[in-house]
């Protein structure tokens, strides 16, 4: 059975309801009395709200009920939360401005609900929407990071003066500084990191279902780490105890980060249904999407690099301002701070780094984590940096990073991150076969004599997955820990079922984790279901997020595994008459090794519930659990190489080759792994090219739809050329390291670099879209002249 | 969607009654433009008058010199039509290029004419081959019917019944899609006709579809993508929105005008005898 | 001709995957939630409320259709197939089904059911597709999941089997 065991690509077990139509997600759920939620949203950036009219929209037909903001306040439904405090460099704690699920009297994003109708149909509660008369005191407002920060700013919250957050900082100045004063080169840059809106393909819902007699909840939604939503609804939204309420997150149609944060929709949905005493679904539509999922990056960076004459980095020099919308959503604040600063050293011996990164307010949707969170925008950064020295100091780009790759580890940076493993040469290497480096010149040649300008980009990126280990998280300001729960349940006939506290929503759990198990065991992956995602079938756990699924939630399998292995080897040596120490798993198989004496697993497991003939004082049954808390971040790494030609006359850029070497670690199923990348790759394409969130002078987000919104399509992205190097990671018994993220972390550098080597300016924001590229192209100059 | 009245004539006539008797009654065809509005609210017509069941408005036949196209005729139908593809290849390029797939089997020549949507594909063929739009009432000409943004010459009981398209001796029609709505950024119809040039843009003007006399007298001398070499469309009053600067759209169409010569040049010219200015073209 | 009021319900029959089904509609219900909330046929999704993201990809009378800009009372009389009606048996696959399986080309399975039927549709009529063919016809789908790549592997191994297939006259697609 090994051919399904951990390093197989094995056909997917959860495919098959897919492609038949027989998925369960959120809004496939009807239940019996169930009404429907429509909410009246701001149509102002920010404003006082003036008063608030329910009566005609009440009377209307179908109408069960219409709640306020007030009405949250009044029922003390808490605040939303942000889960990691981060400090100012002065020690103050970030200022937070309070955000209720509602807002009772002021709005401060386009899209901000207010209030929300209950009816009998979706058309009912949206017809009588429109009769909730909200009038409003229209305030000035700031959209942009500038505008925020500038002087008289219209202020958004009283508890954050200037709009500022936090002002933070990491590394050590004074050794930037000195490392500055030496530097025979400094190389500078200035750049946007363009926001992004998620878009996973299923639109955020919620299924709330209060039960009177019981007094308990149940809440189906589109959550990406149900359990964590739990925690947050009771403990500090009050709206239930713990123990009362039954969060279920069923099929999930992708998240990318969206899907981690308890959002106010769900809050309310769950509030409202023991309002009305009937069960309430709210089914966000694309436009709902667009204005109220949170929004990724945004950032505003100014960096410099300093180098030696040998082309060595001495130093770095990071500001950053990141925007982080009205409110401060779940886990926002450690974004641009703990999941960005800390990879600023990307593959390269930086002797000396220093960051500081200032969080704004501003009048739009709230930002938070999107796939990769901070680390796509730190490999953003830097890789654009390198590109830019390799241009300014007249070196090849691949022999510049070379030249500055930390070779030995492990290798502790000068932002908190210790590497534990890597080989950053071999992945270069790899990419520069694969796309036949030296034969580059000659193909630019050929497409320039063809009218076409060719250009190839790199991105070496880096990242911190496997997020994350719960002592150090905790030291810097994270509200919770990031292990990860299982247990591994053997039924009396020898069929298994694991319960995992991660959430799978297109990540293949199903499969990639029953392949832990059965190979383990060496029985078929179909003797093996797993369970997750519903709070009161799974023990506590934290969720899907931060490419953890696999170095922690399967290291807690592998946990859980060894220890029902212990337990059914004693039971298999007790029956077999044999020391414990002689029996081996094989082929499903309990045997004495040296010997033909073998039991079958069906047999173990049912002695263990007949409990019959069982060792000396060992409790029935075969179930296990185990937490597993990893002992440091892992690093996934690769080379990514774009090769780009742009066309003269339009500034089109098509990519006629992108190759990916990625290392990360141990492959599960390398089908599945190679899904992640591609899936990644296309959003890192998407940002370098097409995707860009906008806002209008007055704070309306005039990307709300797919019309305005560039997604990536079939025709934009090509055929990916991918391939792995390996080196295990030390940190966990499985040796991987993660794999969700890095498509996403290191794409888009790749591809900007390609088209400003092409076009010959290195001025050129992401998206580089037709109409920048040809501007850009109109001063070609520029680039020699800096 | 607000709630409507639904209608399902069987013939013109029929329909055409129906929007008599019922201000703001609002047309159907494929749905792919209305219905989108109408789920945002953005429009609410009281009656809706769906026009997919009225027998032999969806024809495709050359008559005379001119191949004429029924209005509810699919992209699809237009883009896959061995009739079009022979008389006038460069119009089932176009029909080809119009949104996805899905669009293309539902949407129809009809509905997008009426709607005049200023990025839409459509209406630079029509001003460029000086197509004859025929309602239900009379027939009309694309500088009459053609009245700026999403405005057409339609009266509310008119419907359009049919196309028809003079068969040109060769043209062209070039794309520059807008990368998330994929309709026109800019495009540029050339139509070598036989007693002129004309070159159209769709996407870029502020007023909807336009002609470039400047381009096309040029054409007119030299139908070489040279013969462009050096004229330049003026920015001023083009379209400058989020997905292209006006100066950048108005350079898109010396670039996109050039390659319609191009791949005009490159299929055969058809023999097509000088027009008899006493033969109307539409049979 | 047909009128029908507008706060009423009509009944609407239609013929969903080869069965016969009926159910009663408003005018402006659309065909996503007529065949999702009515009808219970929750394979098709929606995705996005404006006809571009293709979730809710379905044929209608043979025709692709997007269920989203339909209304339901526009397909009485209609043949319709969703993602339900592909599977030649319910305890086997289509060609299309099983490559899509095969390739991974599908993770969150969101957007997938609206591809299939493209797709369907499309190699029925084009055996012999070519990857840029793939690509415009997939143009008219978003997924955020996949990067296309296995989809359009998916499609190629497909269009090469049933090419095979068809030669001895086996249509499963």
């Amino acid at each position: 059975m090994g051919v399904e065991g951990i390093g197989a690509s094995v056909v997917r077990k959860e495919d098959r309801r897919f492609i038949t139509g027989r998925g369960r997600y959120v809004d496939d759920i009807k239940v019996m009395g169930m009404t429907h939620a429509y909410f009246v949203r701001s149509p102002h950036a920010h404003a006082k709200i003036t008063s608030i009219d329910v009566e005609a929209a009440k009377a209307m037909p179908g109408v069960v009920d219409v709640l306020t903001g007030q009405q949250i306040v009044d029922d003390k439904v808490g605040n939303l939360i942000c889960g990691w405090a981060v400090h100012s460099k002065d020690g103050s704690a970030m200022k937070m401005g309070a955000w209720p699920a509602m807002a009772p009297e002021t709005v401060r994003f386009v899209g901000q609900a207010v209030a929300v109708v209950i009816a009998e149909t979706r058309n009912l509660a949206r017809d009588a929407a429109e009769a909730v008369e909200v009038h409003y005191e229209e305030l000035p407002s700031a959209h942009h990071i500038a505008m925020a920060i500038a002087p008289g700013a219209p202020q958004l919250h009283p508890e954050a003066p200037g709009n500022i957050v936090y002002d933070w900082s990491i590394g050590e100045e004074k050794a930037v500084d000195e490392a500055f004063a030496k530097a025979a080169n400094v190389v500078t840059f200035e750049l946007v990191n363009n926001r992004l809106v998620p878009n996973a393909m299923e639109p955020r819902a919620a299924l709330a279902e209060y039960n009177e007699a019981e007094e308990h909840f149940t809440l189906h939604t589109t959550s990406q780490n149900p359990h964590v939503a739990r925690l947050v609804l009771s403990a500090f939204y009050n709206i239930a105890p713990e123990h009362k309420l039954r969060v279920v997150a069923p099929d999930v149609g992708g998240g990318f980060g969206s899907k981690i944060f308890i959002y106010p929709e769900e809050m309310v949905a769950l509030w409202a249904s023991k309002k009305v005493r009937r069960p309430v679904k709210w089914t966000g539509d694309r436009n709902e999407a667009f204005l109220t999922d949170a929004h990724g990056r945004d950032h505003i960076s100014k960096a410099e690099m300093a180098f030696d004459a040998d082309n060595k980095i001495l130093g770095l020099r990071v500001k950053t301002h990141a925007n982080f919308g009205a409110y401060m959503s779940l886990f926002s604040s450690s974004v641009p701070t703990y999941l960005y600063a800390t990879l600023l050293s990307g593959q390269y011996n930086i002797p000396a780094i220093y960051a500081e990164v200032i969080g704004v307010y501003t009048n739009t949707t709230p930002v938070d984590a999107y796939r990769g969170a901070g680390r796509p925008e730190a490999c953003y950064l830097l890789e654009r940096l390198m590109e830019t020295a390799a241009r300014q100091l007249k070196v090849d780009p691949a022999e510049l990073r070379r030249k500055n790759f930390i070779t030995s580890f492990p290798h502790q940076t000068p932002v908190i991150m210790a590497y534990d493993i890597g080989d950053f040469g071999a992945s270069l290497d790899a990419a520069l076969k694969a796309i036949d480096y030296a034969g580059f010149p000659a193909r630019r040649e050929k497409a320039k004599s063809e009218g076409k300008l060719r250009g190839l980009g790199f991105s070496c990126y880096i990242e911190a997955c496997g997020i994350a280990p719960s002592k150090a998280v905790g030291s810097l300001g994270a509200g919770v820990g990031l292990w990860e729960s299982a247990e591994v349940r053997v039924n009396p006939v020898g069929t298994i079922e694991v319960l995992t506290g991660s959430h799978s929503h297109g990540q293949g759990h199903e499969t990639t984790f029953a392949q832990l198990v059965a190979g383990r065991l060496g029985i078929p992956i179909s003797q093996v279901s797993i369970v997750h995602g519903d709070t009161d079938k799974v023990q506590f756990g934290m969720g899907t997020y931060g490419s953890r699924s696999a170095a922690v939630g399967m290291s807690a399998i592998f946990k859980a595994m060894e220890k029902v292995e212990k337990k059914a080897k004693k039971i298999a040596a007790h029956q077999l008459e044999a020391s414990e120490d002689d029996i081996v798993i094989e082929n499903g198989e309990f045997k004495v090794t040296g010997t033909d004496k073998s039991i079958a697993l069906p047999m173990v497991a049912l002695a263990a519930y007949t409990a019959h003939n069982l060792p000396d004082g060992m409790e029935p049954g075969l179930k296990e659990g185990a937490f597993y808390d990893p002992t440091n971040f892992t690093f996934p790494a690769g080379s990514y190489i774009c090769e780009i030609e742009v066309d003269k006359g339009t500034g089109k850029s098509t990519i006629i080759k992108f190759v990916a070497v990625d290392d990360f670690g141990r492959l599960i199923n390398p089908m599945i792994v190679d899904g992640q990348v591609h899936g990644g790759l296309a959003q890192g394409i998407g940002q370098a090219i097409l995707e860009q969130a906008i806002y209008d002078d007055t704070g309306q987000l005039v990307t709300a739809s797919f019309m305005d919104y560039a997604m990536p399509r079939a025709d934009d992205v090509p055929s990916f050329e991918i391939s792995h190097t390996t080196t295990l990671c030390p940190g966990n018994p499985l040796g991987v390291k993660g794999c969700g993220e890095a498509g996403a972390i290191g794409a888009s550098a790749a591809v900007i670099n390609a088209i400003t080597d092409a076009i010959g300016n290195n001025k050129l924001d992401m998206p580089a879209t037709p109409d920048r590229v040809w501007h850009a192209m109109q001063a070609p100059l520029q680039q020699a002249a800096e | 969607m607000y709630e409507f009245k639904y209608h399902r004539p069987a013939t013109v006539r029929q329909a055409a009654n129906i929007l008599l008797k019922n201000e703001d009654a609002k047309l159907i065809a494929g749905g792919h433009t209305l219905l989108p509005v109408m789920k945002q609210r953005l429009a609410a017509p009281p009656h809706l008058v769906d026009l997919s069941h009225v027998e032999g408005l969806d024809g495709i036949e050359i008559k005379g010199r001119s191949l004429v196209i029924g209005a509810t005729a699919k992209h699809a139908d237009v883009a896959a039509s061995a009739i079009v593809g022979e008389a006038i290849p460069a119009l089932a390029e176009l029909a080809s290029l119009i949104g996805d797939p899905a669009v293309r089997h539902k949407g129809t020549i009809g509905g997008s004419l009426a709607n005049n949507d200023p990025t839409a594909d459509y209406p630079a063929a029509v001003l460029a081959l000086g197509a004859t739009i025929v309602t239900n009432k009379r027939k009309l000409k694309p500088e009459e019917f053609f009245q700026g943004l999403f405005t057409t010459a339609l009266e509310p009981d008119e419907i359009i019944t049919k196309v028809s398209f003079p068969i040109p001796k060769k043209a062209a029609y070039i794309k520059f899609r807008n990368q998330a709505s994929r309709y026109a950024l800019v495009g540029v119809f050339v139509a070598k006709r036989p007693s002129d040039v004309r070159v159209t843009v769709t996407g870029a003007g502020s007023e909807g579809v336009f002609r470039v006399t400047a381009f096309e007298e040029a054409l007119k001398k030299r139908f070489s993508p040279k013969a462009l070499d050096g004229i330049h469309v003026d920015a001023d009053g083009l379209n400058s929105d989020l997905h292209g600067s006006a100066e950048y759209r108005a350079h898109l169409i010396g670039v996109l005008a050039k390659r319609a010569v191009e791949a005009a040049n490159a299929k055969p010219e058809k023999e097509l005898p000088e027009p008899d200015p006493t033969q109307p073209s539409v049979g | 001709m047909t009128r029908l009021s507008s706060a009423q319900r009509h009944l609407v029959r239609f013929t969903l995957n080869g069965k016969p089904v009926q159910g009663e509609a408003e005018p402006r219900l659309l065909l996503t939630d007529f065949l999702r909330q009515t009808i219970g046929a929750t394979g098709t999704h929606v995705g996005c409320e404006h006809g571009v993201c293709g979730a809710c990809t379905i044929t209608v009378d043979g025709e692709l259709a997007r269920a989203c800009l339909t209304l339901a009372v526009q397909i009485d009389g209609c043949e319709l197939r969703t993602v339900e009606g592909l599977a030649p048996a319910p305890d086997r696959l289509g060609v299309l089904q099983a490559a899509f399986r095969r390739n991974h080309a599908l993770q969150c399975g969101f957007c997938t059911a609206g591809i299939l039927m493209s797709l369907d549709h499309y190699l029925r009529a084009h055996p012999k597709p070519s990857e840029a063919e793939i690509r415009d016809l997939l143009s008219g789908h978003l997924c955020r999941c996949t990067g296309y790549t296995p989809i359009v592997q998916a499609a190629l191994e497909a269009a090469a089997e049933l090419a095979e297939l068809s030669r001895s006259d086996h249509r499963d697609v």
